[in-house]
């Protein structure tokens, strides 16, 4: 006897009345989850932190417009059409965070992990980062400043994460496989 | 936090992430981008209800409450096709109680 979740019954039985009325097809569906289990990831946004740390005028164009500085990438995935690129320093350390739901730029970083969607980081890290960070085994120097970004409708953001030492002479895409995910949304370092 | 992703980043189907944790979650998912897309709706006109939904969450539940994110996507997609007029509750509720009604160990 197999469990099905009231959920899934509500996702079953809405998806038999939209195909009945030819709103979409099954295979449509299908094809939706697929292009974002296979195509859309961090995988992007790790390629562009690479070159940021090897381009010096692409680094400068990507904090300045970030959407228009990763077009020439072409990613798909959507959800950047005003993407804001945010640099980590020895003095800042940057977090992103969507307090109202779960806001995020696909294209450059996939769909987000369940704990970026989840009340409690969503909560805390607007109230508590330092503590939030810690857990996620950041340790910052006190003196340095953290500053949380919220994404929202309109904005969406991206760390830059600082070029881990001795990486010096490594090829774009060899910097790129050292690039996380984490990195990229700032709770963790390289 | 729990989740693994392997130090070279690739697809999330080739990294062992989740992207979803069962598959109704990414039937969800999949509904609203494709009609998204087909501009049944706009993502703007569905965020909103999603947020509004989040927000309702976040004000009244129990720190400790289960919280179900695709739960709420779910109910926001409904929401937002009740207000184009493309889905009507009762109708939507009725295909539930059928579908439950199935046998056990239906093949689906």
């Amino acid at each position: 006897m197999s469990e099905i979740s009231q959920q899934a019954l509500r996702a079953e039985a809405l998806e038999s009345l939209l195909v009945e009325k030819g709103l979409l097809s099954e295979a449509d569906i299908d094809q939706t989850i697929e292009f974002y289990n296979e195509r859309v990831g961090p995988m992007n946004g790790a390629r562009v932190v690479a070159r940021a740390w090897v381009d010096a005028g692409f680094r400068e164009r990507l904090l300045t417009d970030a959407t228009a500085a990763i077009a020439e990438f072409e990613f798909v995935g959507g959800e950047v059409q005003k993407l804001v690129v945010v640099e980590n320093t020895d003095s800042v350390h940057n977090m992103v965070v969507c307090t109202l739901c779960s806001c995020y730029p696909w294209a450059v970083l996939g769909l987000p992990p369940k704990w970026y969607k989840d009340p409690a980081y969503r909560s805390r890290s607007v109230r508590e980062p330092r503590a939030v960070l810690q857990e996620f085994g950041v340790e910052l120097d006190p003196r340095t400043e953290v500053r949380v970004w919220d994404s929202s409708a309109e904005v969406r953001y991206m760390v830059l994460p600082q070029r881990p030492a001795r990486s010096e002479g490594a090829s774009e895409e060899a910097l790129a496989a050292l690039v996380s995910r984490d990195a990229m949304i700032g709770v963790a370092k390289l | 936090m729990d989740e693994v992703l392997s130090p070279e980043l690739a697809p999330p189907m080739n990294n062992g992430e989740v992207v979803f944790a069962a598959p109704w979650q990414g039937r969800a998912f999949g509904m609203a981008r494709t009609l998204a897309e087909a501009g049944v709706f706009s993502w703007d006109e569905f965020r909103a209800h999603l947020i509004q939904i989040i927000g309702v969450w976040d004000r009244s539940a129990a720190m400790d409450a289960d919280y179900e994110y695709y739960g709420h996507f779910l109910a926001a997609l409904e929401a937002v096709l009740a207000e184009k007029q493309l889905l009507d509750a009762q109708l939507l509720a009725s295909r539930i109680d059928a579908l439950a009604a199935r046998p056990h160990g239906h093949d689906h």
